[in-house]
């Protein structure tokens, strides 16, 4: 049986390799770039709009409101990234409910991309906000000593991440495989219907963590700031 | 559970090409909408306001105008209530004087109406009482009563009283000769000779009487000369009753009708 789509491979030269995460991502990607496509490209401003065009405003005002709920108060500049993190592992789980659908959040190589790509957004964003040495200054905080704590709880919480996503949706489709072997009927659909409320859950926490992270380093750095001008005055 | 590099390098790739995908077609353009729509909203908003403002300015203004207008009609009001009460008086008593004038008018109108018909009514009276006497006294004015008018005008002339006399004789004596007596109805000879004789004794002097019949006189008998006249007959007496029917007249110009039982009775 096998654990990952990873394994799954379509064509392969050397160590380049065409697997089914990454085909499937591609196909997802599609998908999220011609529906917003398609409905974008007859926006209207006025105060009657399209049902898709509610829908997608919906959800983009809905992702905005949250990082502004968890504390960043231009969520326009981070939406392009926490957005696009949570539509992707959204639409990655959601699409289980077409039969023969691996996800390509159940590869563990797709949920290490996309935690290191928080790791290094969460400097990106802290660094643009405060300097580099504005941002590396949080880790000496609160005193020197906690530099290497600091730095375990970085590398840590983005492999918490990967872990996280890649267990519970590869956990996720394991179950459902058993039970097909067992019970073919029923349990696969109530199990898949449960796959959906985790693939949304994760979704949902995945993006809302990486916010939180960043938020943490955008903080950090402006509260240094804002400390340093106290002191100044 | 291994993990593919290559694919975690490619999913990165992916992912970043997925972030700019993404902020092109859906972020950017839904922001934008949704900014533009907030801002429309907001200068509706605004102009909604605005309008409200004026309209508000506008309401007031009207609203001083109405109370301008509102006073300025009732100061119009008051003053042509007051005219118009004055015109009203006005008419009125122009009405009042044109009746009180009317009224006077009719008065007079139906006196000078009643004063006629009163005289007609007299004259009438007066006439058919005339004709009446006149039919009379000529049916009886027989010799007898002929002689009596002749006797009762010579007793006249002798009791006529001293000044009377005076002036008689003052006025007869000048022109003796052309005393004329006139007469209803040829006077007889006796009658004739009897007059002759009291007036030649009362001028104490001759005189020729020239005898004249006449006979409007009615039973009367008229002595005359230049400028002086001493006369008898029923004349006299009509004329009297004419003043004095005419008098009554006047005095009662709508005598009540008798009753109906009256005039039976």
């Amino acid at each position: 049986m096998e654990l990952s789509p990873d394994q799954t491979i379509f064509w392969q030269y050397s160590f380049i390799t065409i697997n089914l995460t990454l085909v499937t991502t591609w196909g997802i990607m599609l998908l999220l770039v011609v529906l917003s496509w398609l409905v974008t490209r007859k926006l209207k401003s006025d105060i009657q709009i399209s049902r898709w065009q509610c829908f997608l405003e919906m959800i983009v005002t809905g992702i905005n409101a949250q990082i502004e709920e968890v504390g960043l108060s231009k969520p326009e500049r981070y939406i392009g990234f926490i957005g696009t993190l949570f539509l992707f592992i959204f639409a990655s789980n959601f699409c289980i409910i077409f039969p023969g659908y691996r996800p390509p959040t159940g590869s563990l190589s797709t949920t290490t991309a996309l935690a290191i790509s928080v790791f290094l957004a969460v400097p990106f964003y802290g660094i643009s906000k405060s300097g580099v040495w504005g941002y590396m200054k949080s880790f000496l905080q609160p005193t020197w000593i906690m530099l290497p704590f600091n730095l375990i709880g970085e590398i840590s919480r983005t492999l918490a991440l990967a872990v996280r996503l890649f267990g519970n949706i590869m956990s996720g489709g394991m179950i459902v495989a058993i039970l097909l072997s067992i019970s073919p009927f029923i349990f696969p659909v109530i199990m898949n219907l449960l796959g959906l409320l985790t693939g949304t859950v994760q979704a949902y926490i995945f993006s809302i963590l990486a916010t939180v992270y960043i938020a943490a380093a955008v903080r950090n750095s402006r509260e240094k700031t804002k400390s340093n001008v106290i002191t100044t005055q | 559970m291994d993990i593919n590099w290559f694919t975690v390098v490619a999913q990165l790739i992916n992912f970043l090409i997925l972030v700019w995908l993404l902020k092109r077609f859906l972020y950017k353009p839904i922001l934008n909408a949704v900014n533009e729509r907030e801002k429309k909203i907001m200068d509706q908003l605004k102009d909604a306001d605005d309008k409200k403002a004026a309209a508000q300015q506008e309401k007031e203004v009207f609203q001083k105008k109405n109370d301008d207008f509102d006073k300025q009609k009732k100061g119009l009001m008051d003053t042509v209530v007051v005219e118009a009460a004055k015109e009203k008086n006005q008419l009125i008593e122009a009405a009042k004087s044109d009746a009180k004038n009317l009224i006077s008018k009719m008065k007079k109108a139906a006196k000078e109406e009643q004063d006629k018909e009163d005289k007609t009514i007299a004259q009438k009276t007066q006439k058919l009482v005339f004709d009446i006497t006149r039919k009379a006294l000529a049916s009886i004015a027989s010799l007898s009563l002929e002689e009596q008018s002749a006797n009762t005008f010579i007793k006249h002339l002798k009791a006529s009283k001293e000044d009377e006399k005076q002036q008689f004789i003052n006025a007869f004596k000048s022109h003796p000769d052309s005393i004329l007596v006139k007469s209803a109805f040829d006077l007889p000879l006796k009658q004739q000779n009897e007059i002759n004789e009291v007036v030649s004794n009362l001028l104490e002097t001759k005189t020729k009487l020239q005898f004249k019949t006449e006979p409007g006189l009615i039973s009367g008998i008229e002595l005359s000369t230049t400028g002086f006249k001493v006369a008898w007959s029923f004349s006299e007496y009509l004329n009297a009753l004419e003043q004095n029917i005419s008098g009554k007249m006047k005095e009662k110009p709508n005598p009540k009708p008798k009753k109906k039982a009256d005039v039976s009775n």
